[in-house]
């Protein structure tokens, strides 16, 4: 279970989130969506400990980890596995090594095992046969689907996504969301998602959070958010009169 | 007033990032002494800084001492010391140019390089990605360069002495036909293990300010293209200025 708790930070005199409290609910898609620079990014990576807040929780299990170094915040990050915007592919090396690497850097595996392993997650992700071609070589989907993989392997009990389909057309964007949720529903890791895909992210979230002015404005199931009274969080998720399909049949439009 | 203001806020921001540098290099060190160990990743780094840095400090070794033979034959032979062309040149290069020249070359090569490698690798956030993985990146990427600059640049000194020795025997001897055994026996009385020592010393405090301040400016790297290049230059430059000051503070300790 992820939990924060009045989680503010500030970069030098910007404040950027003013007393975040979040809930993320365990073994289900969660999307965190919000104005550009509005702090989702910051956001997700103060729940893996990559930004420390200035005040408040992060609280991993019952555990708070918003002050934790070294090797005790490492012990914590093992539930974990993300998904950075342009994958964060190692370019020195190639896609199987790539997915390879926590396998044998973290679980020290060698060999036929970890092969097996690589292989197998290539192909869910749709990569069989890529293994061997380094990310500059890969499409940008073709990264991202390589990325996941280096996420999925380890088994993680949570995966946190940053916009994920930033730089896709719409056609290679839904084959990522797809995926994304084909490979939640099968290994039922808690997601946490940042994404400014409005309207298609209401199609495959379980739960919405809404962050705004640096709290969390709104936080609903997919199908409920979307009957929110507030005109601010309306105007944004309905801008241009675009919602996605399962969210207008659940407003009964 | 607002002068001293500005000159306590430029204290204060040295007073700082002296006091993270000092925190990085000591926290790397102690990173390394626990599990796992990565062996294969400081042979990776020894064949980077040391092995392909082999032609370009070889390349500089033989020049210096040639053109330390050639200027030394000239104005010795004023005196009609030749015979001490030898020990001139031997000790010029293992005291002084061996170790620094061979440590700028090594800034210029492999400094840079590594600056641009880890500064590339938190642009694309891959240091973020290995810290989501648990491993971490002082650990996994700036322990092995420490450790391998800190032997590689002693045994390109190293080789840079004996070349450059060689260097001066081809110019002194073969082309200027001074005499053969004058200019060994000449180095053979001169160089004492003081001398040796000292390059030595000065070599091993080279390597590990270049592999330092180099990974440093590359770990804080600003999201930009033009803050890579700014760390890049700030690299090169900061290790040659601290080169050359070290190099003084040394030389008047040893001497």
């Amino acid at each position: 279970m992820i939990k924060l708790v009045g989680v503010e930070k500030t970069f030098g005199k910007q404040p950027v989130l003013r007393g975040v409290d979040l809930t993320i609910p365990e073994g289900k898609l969660t999307t965190i969506i919000g104005g550009s620079g509005s702090g989702k990014s910051v956001l997700l990576k103060h729940i893996i400990g990559l930004l420390q807040p200035d005040r408040g929780q992060v609280l991993i299990d019952g555990r708070d980890i918003a002050h934790l170094k070294g090797q005790a915040l490492n012990e914590v990050r093992k539930k974990f596995a993300m998904l950075f915007q342009n994958a964060a592919l190692f370019d020195s090396m190639t896609v199987f090594e790539n997915v390879a690497f926590p396998l044998r850097e973290k679980l020290r595996l060698k060999g036929d095992t970890v092969t097996r392993r690589v292989e197998e997650k290539l192909e869910q992700v749709g990569l069989k046969g890529m293994g061997h071609k380094f990310p500059a070589e890969l499409s940008g989907g073709m990264r991202k689907r390589a990325g996941l993989a280096r996420a999925l392997v380890m088994e993680p009990e949570i995966i946190l996504f940053d916009e994920p389909t930033t730089g896709l057309d719409p056609l290679l964007a839904k084959s990522i969301h797809d995926l994304i949720v084909a490979m939640q529903q099968q290994f039922r890791f808690t997601a946490v998602m940042v994404s400014h895909e409005i309207p298609e992210i209401f199609g495959i979230s379980d739960y919405v959070a809404m962050l705004k002015n640096g709290r969390i404005a709104e936080m609903a199931p997919s199908s409920e958010f979307v009957k929110t009274t507030d005109e601010e969080i309306r105007e944004f998720i309905f801008v241009g009169g675009t919602v996605a399909p399962k969210a207008l049949q659940a407003e009964g439009r | 007033m607002e002068g001293i203001a500005r000159i306590g806020r430029f204290t204060i921001d040295l007073t700082e990032q002296m006091g993270r540098m000092m925190l990085f290099v000591l926290s790397s060190f102690a990173w390394l002494t626990r599990p796992p160990f990565r062996f294969y990743q400081i042979v990776k780094q020894l064949n980077f800084i040391g092995y392909k840095s082999t032609f370009v400090v070889v390349l500089t070794a033989v020049f210096t001492g040639m053109v330390l033979a050639l200027q030394g034959y000239y104005t010795l032979r004023k005196f009609g010391s030749e015979a001490v062309l030898g020990s001139a040149v031997a000790l010029s290069i293992i005291r002084e140019l061996g170790p620094v020249l061979a440590a700028l070359m090594v800034t210029a090569r492999a400094g840079s390089a590594m600056t641009a490698e880890i500064g590339i690798m938190r642009i694309t956030e891959q240091i973020d990605a290995l810290d989501t993985m648990a491993i971490n990146p002082l650990q996994y990427l700036i322990g092995p360069k420490l450790v391998a600059s800190l032997i590689a640049v002693p045994l390109l000194v190293a080789l840079f002495d004996v070349v450059g020795i060689y260097g001066g025997y081809v110019v002194g001897v073969q082309l200027l036909n001074g005499n053969e055994g004058a200019y060994w026996s000449s180095i053979e009385s001169a160089v004492e293990w003081k001398d040796v020592y000292g390059g030595i010393l000065k070599s091993i405090s080279f390597g590990l300010l270049i592999s330092w301040v180099c990974c440093y400016k590359g770990f804080h790297t600003k999201h930009s293209a033009e803050g890579l290049g700014t760390a890049t230059t700030e690299a090169v430059v900061l290790s040659a200025v601290l080169i050359l000051v070290w190099d003084y503070f040394l030389t008047s300790v040893l001497l």
